[in-house]
């Protein structure tokens, strides 16, 4: 009886699939450095894009935000009825389409602009400032700015239309030169990481000759011989950039979520004012997932190329020709 | 089967290693290649395998020239041709009964397809319960039977064994020989490369001797 079970059980067992070796050997020392180094570098780069595009969004923030007002500057005069002037300069703005708000700066709002230079208890009657009239513009539409500037200046001869427009373009040229050497740190970076992927693949390349010959002298087609390896180091690329794009990713998170905890404080007011809230926006995200694409995808063709290369050798032996 | 004519090899620039070789292995036969050491045995050997092309002459092998054939024609034609390494070069993250299995596996098939061949061919071999072994835990004698069970899976039309009996004892390399003997009764041409006196002197085979670079057929 036991013997009978014994021998179904054998039998049972040998008809089972056998569970067999990769033909491409697992994971090896060098294997693993490989892994490693593409979680690095792809890291690297990934970080350097969630910086570029941080830079990015915030020099738009800059720009829109500074072209969203203007500011209208009404000199004193002895013979100027400053708040009449201020009302005039207000009303004449609000007349004009992709004007939304115009606002006086009153008198107190003034005395604590002025308050860091002058101290407080200051009477504005006794010193010939300025006063200033903000007109908030619809981005979508902006007013025409020639024709308002033209028609507060003959109403209000002391009046002038500062449309901020000096510091908007600084700002965008400023904005555009950082987004430019944020690219170009960007394609340097990549281009590293292209170059140390492909570097560290024909390394870890290199212990797997015998397996090429092997599997070259027992008459498989390049083509196989090709396609095992190219999806092993597949396999390979995807572990290495997917653990450094999701360290990448973790990282903007911690930062973002260090930069909303912080936000009262003095340090990350300082940080707010130059970078935004360190929000990597979708493009970011995205931006993560193509390095990481295109990292996997480089290390699988840079194998294929290695095998292919190798295999021409193989071929070509040390004769003269083929 | 496969036809040599004032076939010459030279690497690079150097002097031609191989000289003048003309043979003819026909179907079902036996022989012996010999020479000293470095007389060019091995290169001799990857000629007949493909792995290297001549710098003179004209190789024929199963009826087709070799200057014609084209690269991807090549795997097609090794799997006629079996080859037994000197080194062996079994796989080592691989048991026997996968580097057995290995030709037939490149080829696609399935494994339920070929496993009562392969295990036959072990157990043919005597390595019937090494099924599961892996090479480094083979002893000499075990990889030499395992190689040779790898080239013969596939039922080449010509086996090729450089230096077969050189890492093996005295009786092993009897038993092997008896093994190649058996295999060529069955319908297989065989050339084992030896530079082993002894075991030439067993059997009554072709002779090809290698010297400075010229080949001596001794029928």
């Amino acid at each position: 009886m036991i013997d009978t079970t014994l021998k179904s059980l054998v039998r049972a067992r040998d008809g089972r699939r056998r569970r067999m070796a990769p033909i491409v050997p697992a994971q090896t020392v060098a294997g693993h450095a490989l892994i490693a180094v593409i979680a690095i570098m792809t890291f690297l780069a990934c970080l350097t894009v969630g910086a570029v595009t941080l830079v990015r969004d915030t020099a738009s923030v800059w720009q829109s935000q500074i072209a969203r007002e203007a500011t209208i500057q009404i000199r004193p005069r002895d013979d100027l009825d400053m708040e009449a002037a201020l009302e005039a300069a207000r009303t004449i703005a609000g007349t004009f389409a992709g004007v939304r708000e115009a606002t006086v700066v009153d008198s107190a709002a003034t005395a604590r602009l002025l308050e860091p230079w002058l101290g407080t208890g200051l009477d504005l009657e006794e010193l010939p400032v300025p006063r200033l009239v903000i007109v908030t513009i619809d981005e979508a539409a902006p007013p025409d700015f020639a024709a308002m500037r033209e028609a507060i200046r003959k109403q209000v001869p002391n009046a002038s239309l500062d449309d901020h427009r000096n510091w908007v373009d600084r700002l965008v040229s400023m904005a555009r030169t950082t987004v430019t050497i944020g690219f170009t740190v960007l394609i340097l970076m990549l281009s590293a990481t292209v170059l140390t992927v492909i570097f560290a693949t024909r390394g870890a390349m290199a212990g797997n000759g015998h397996v090429i010959e092997v599997l070259h002298y027992v008459g498989a087609e390049a083509r196989f011989i090709a396609s095992q390896f190219r999806r092993h180091f597949l396999l390979t690329g995807i572990k290495g950039a997917a653990a450094g794009g999701l360290s990448a990713i973790i990282v903007f998170i911690l930062f973002g979520w260090w930069s909303g905890r912080n936000m009262a404080t003095p340090e990350a007011d300082q940080a707010t004012a130059l970078f935004g809230n360190f929000a990597i926006g979708m493009t970011g995200y995205l931006g993560v997932g193509v390095v990481v694409v295109l990292v996997a995808a480089l290390t699988a063709a840079t194998s294929h190329a290695t095998v292919v290369a190798h295999l021409n050798g193989v071929d070509v032996g040390t004769g003269d020709h083929l | 089967m496969i036809h040599f004519e004032n076939v010459g090899l030279r690497y690079g620039m150097g002097p031609e290693i191989l000289r003048d070789i003309s043979f003819h292995i026909p179907k079902r036969s036996f022989q012996f290649l010999s020479g000293p050491s470095g007389a060019g045995k091995t290169t001799l050997l990857r000629l007949l395998f493909l792995s290297l092309a001549p710098t003179r002459g004209l190789i024929k092998v199963f009826g087709k020239d070799r200057a014609l054939i084209r690269r991807d024609e090549l795997p097609h034609i090794r799997r006629k041709i079996g080859v037994v390494f000197q080194d062996f070069r079994l796989l080592e993250h691989m048991t026997t009964y996968e580097n057995v299995a290995l030709p037939l596996r490149v080829r696609g098939r399935e494994e339920a397809s070929y496993r009562s061949d392969v295990t036959e061919l072990l157990k043919w071999v005597g390595l019937g319960e090494r099924l599961n072994a892996h090479p480094p835990i083979l002893s000499g004698g075990e990889k030499q039977r395992a190689a040779i069970a790898r080239a013969l899976i596939e039922q080449p039309d010509i086996l090729l064994a450089d230096e077969p009996t050189g890492n093996v004892d005295p009786p092993l390399a009897r038993r092997l020989l008896r093994l190649f003997i058996e295999l060529n009764r069955s319908g297989t041409a065989v050339l084992i490369a030896t530079h082993d006196l002894s075991l030439m002197d067993q059997v009554d085979a072709r002779r090809l001797v290698l010297a400075d670079g010229r080949l001596a057929v001794h029928d």
